[in-house]
């Protein structure tokens, strides 16, 4: 069985899918990336479909489940790179993707993560008790 | 695929694994390119076979494709012929839901290849098992 190769740059781990998975390659790739983001400590995951021909149900779920299990660890999915008949396909199929974010390619997607972490950042640092204002 | 396969004559493909279906994702593709069917239709008519090769390989127990090119007189198109002699499909209509599923799957494999398609057709039955003919005709 053939593997897709998950790279690791900076804080973002990307995959790029260049071959035409079976349906057990695609499992492999749910697993890997799980283990690769706790491996890592990755905050983000950008999977790269340019070079799918087509979406159907089966990797539409495994997307879906990959956006799922990489948010229970702490980590955010974007997709990027579907092609106008893929996009179609997958509407008239019935499939709707759910819980999955979207970028039209890789650099909107880094943009898209940075920010999302840069918010999540925020928020924790809003959460600790106002150093300023507690001492006299 | 091989060079030199005449993609005018039937072109039969056994499913019996994972990689078979892949196989015959390949072979849709290459004969829907060969009838000119735009990439959106040739998007379309891949991704439900697709499903339908899934559901004879998973539901089926496995079984046999065939890809024909087809010519009504006015346009060319694909016709593929899914086959297998599994347990067939009990409640023809209930199967044909959308998100009805009797394993783990989403439910849209049938009513969702069935909107990708311009024909479609099943035979079904307990002793036979199922065979599934879907047509995409060039525009």
């Amino acid at each position: 069985m053939e593997r897709v190769p998950i790279l690791k740059i900076g804080d973002i781990l990307l995959v790029s899918i260049q071959l035409d998975m079976s349906d057990q390659t695609a499992v492999a790739l749910q697993e890997d990336l799980a283990q690769r983001i706790v491996d890592t400590g990755c905050h983000g995951v950008i999977i790269d479909i340019t070079a799918l021909d087509i979406v159907d149900s089966f990797v539409g779920r495994m997307l879906s489940t990959i956006a799922s299990i990489s948010k229970v660890l702490d980590a955010e999915t974007v997709v990027v790179g579907m092609r106008p008949a893929v996009a179609i396909t997958l509407v008239e199929l019935g499939l709707s993707l759910n819980g999955i974010r979207t970028a039209l390619n890789v650099e909107r997607g880094m943009e898209l993560i940075a920010a999302a972490h840069a918010d999540e950042l925020d928020y924790q640092l809003d959460d600790e008790p106002d150093a300023e204002t507690a001492t006299p | 695929m091989t060079t030199g396969v005449d993609l005018g004559q039937p072109q039969a493909q056994s499913v019996r694994s994972d990689e078979d279906v892949v196989r015959v994702r390949q072979l849709v593709r290459a004969v829907a390119v060969s009838v000119k069917l735009s990439l959106v239709d040739q998007t379309k008519v891949v991704t439900a076979a697709s499903e339908l090769a899934r559901n004879t390989l998973v539901y089926g127990g496995g079984g046999s494709v065939e890809v024909t090119v087809v010519d009504n007189g006015r346009r060319k198109g694909v016709q593929i012929v899914f086959a297998d002699s599994g347990p067939g499909i009990a409640d023809l209509d209930l199967a044909m839901t959308d998100g009805y599923t009797s394993g783990g799957g989403l439910g849209l494999g049938l009513s969702g290849s069935r909107r990708l398609v311009d024909e479609f057709q099943i035979e079904t039955s307990a002793g036979t098992g199922t065979r599934i003919t879907v047509t995409k005709w060039s525009r």
